[in-house]
């Protein structure tokens, strides 16, 4: 069975249950591919600045095509524009905002979160990839609030949110909820608790798919 | 008289010297002084250690001094991307060395030798397999890895304008890590795309101030990486 495309949210709702948590006047760094989706649906009324690490405060949006600038991409190397009242700085700053606890929420994307808000994101420790780590670490260690937004499972059926991660760690006890197609699940002190399960899955179904302990706040 | 400013890009790199190590600013193409780069390639200079965020695109600047040969070792935290070819093929035949740092740690060990700062404790990579091997020490009750400042004998550096002094301005996200590399060398070397008379820079809208460089280069017309790896060009020039 793929749990990936048929069953529980598509990305977009994924992606809407992250910007619906995202407070007005959030400091926010997206992770490069679909943590940038978020973006797209902070709800009206709300604003949001957003920090690319190469040294932008004040990302606006995608380039549209013929007004690409070379000199002014994301942590992704996309081609990107500046809203007004942005601000440019080098990497020692960017990474100082980061480290120093200035940034609000990061919401990345994940190999593997364990039980314990362990989060795997940056290798999958297969020698034969050329290891790169790029801001991940960084942004763990030092963001406040720390979301994860994935598929559930791998392609191959595997669960993602695990007992211990078995790939490499970006950071330990970092994350604080993970958004995936089938639940939004808080890593708590006590494990991990539902937050929200996709229309018409029952919590058996979740737990059957996932490999950690998950708990269901209220339950007797 | 103080005139940093330096002729030509050959002109400007000719002291640099076989196993010299090298910062090299630009995140992805932003920033990278490519210009600077290929006049390495045409000197010939060998046994390069490299410092730079990225590894290069397609076959030009970062990318064909590796492909040259002249790079023995690369320190940086993300040498791989979609259009990176050479770096990927000689890293996996072992003919070349990576130091993998993350982002935020190459950025202060660099920022911290410019300032004076032997080394420092960072949260940074604490648990991860890279903080293998490296001091921890606990603060307030939570684990610090000790990292060491990287300095250099050169850096290269694109910035936006310059005077003669060596007073430099930055354009968008091109700053990166040009500012916190010009403090970090010995020799700090960049090129701009326009240099200014001296005043034309108003002193509050400084970046770096002339006291970290050593020699600027007017590149009024600098290639574009990105086009040129689309048009699959190669450097040095066919």
């Amino acid at each position: 069975m793929d749990l990936r495309e048929n069953i529980g949210w598509p990305v977009s709702e994924m992606a809407r249950k992250v910007a619906m948590d995202i407070n007005d006047g959030a400091y926010v760094n997206l992770g490069i591919g679909i943590p940038e989706m978020v973006a797209g649906y902070i709800p009206e009324g709300r604003e949001v600045i957003y920090h690319t690490e190469n040294g932008l405060l004040g990302m606006g949006k995608v380039a549209e095509k013929g007004t690409e600038d070379f000199e002014l991409v994301n942590a992704g190397k996309k081609y990107v524009t500046a809203i007004p009242g942005a601000a440019f700085f080098h990497h020692a700053d960017s990474f100082a905002m980061i480290r120093g606890g200035h940034i609000d929420i990061c919401v990345l994307g994940a190999y593997q979160v364990s039980q314990e808000g362990d989060l795997a994101n940056w290798s999958t420790g297969d020698p034969n990839d050329v290891p790169a780590v790029g801001g991940a670490m960084d942004l763990v260690a030092g963001v406040k609030t720390i979301y994860v937004i994935t598929q559930h499972s791998t392609k191959s059926g595997e669960s993602k949110i695990v007992k211990e991660c078995t790939y490499p760690l970006t950071g330990k006890k970092v994350v604080s909820r993970i958004y995936t197609n089938l639940a939004v699940i808080d890593v708590t002190e006590n494990g991990l608790y539902v937050r929200e399960l996709a229309p018409d899955l029952t919590f058996e179904y979740l737990q059957k798919h996932t490999d950690a302990a998950l708990s269901q706040y209220n339950a007797k | 008289m103080i005139n940093k400013i330096a002729h030509s890009a050959g002109e400007a790199v000719a002291e640099i010297f076989d196993g010299a190590t090298i910062l090299i600013s630009g995140f992805g193409e932003a920033g990278s002084p490519i210009e600077l780069i290929h006049a390495l390639v045409d000197q010939g200079t060998g046994n390069l250690t490299i410092v730079s965020n990225n590894a290069g695109s397609g076959h030009v600047g970062l990318a064909a001094l590796i492909e040259n040969r002249q790079v023995k070792k690369i320190i940086c935290s993300f040498p791989r991307t979609a259009i990176s070819v050479v770096f990927p093929e000689m890293y996996r035949k072992g003919e070349i060395e990576l130091e993998l740092v993350p982002q935020g740690t190459l950025a202060e060990r660099i920022r911290a030798a410019g300032a004076g700062i032997p080394a420092f404790y960072t949260p940074t990579s604490v648990n991860t397999t890279l903080a293998k091997g490296k001091e921890t020490k606990v603060f307030n009750g939570k684990t610090y890895v000790l990292e060491h400042a990287l300095s250099a004998d050169f850096s290269l550096v694109k910035c936006h304008a310059a005077d003669k002094y060596g007073n430099l301005t930055y354009n968008k996200t091109a700053r990166n890590f040009g500012p916190v590399m010009c403090m970090a060398a010995k020799t700090t070397i960049v090129q701009a795309k326009k240099i200014l008379e001296l005043g034309q820079i108003d002193p509050e809208c400084v970046i770096t101030p002339g006291i970290f460089v050593k020699k600027v280069v007017e590149i009024s017309d600098p290639a574009d990486e990105s086009l040129l790896v689309a048009e699959n060009r190669r450097y040095p020039w066919i």
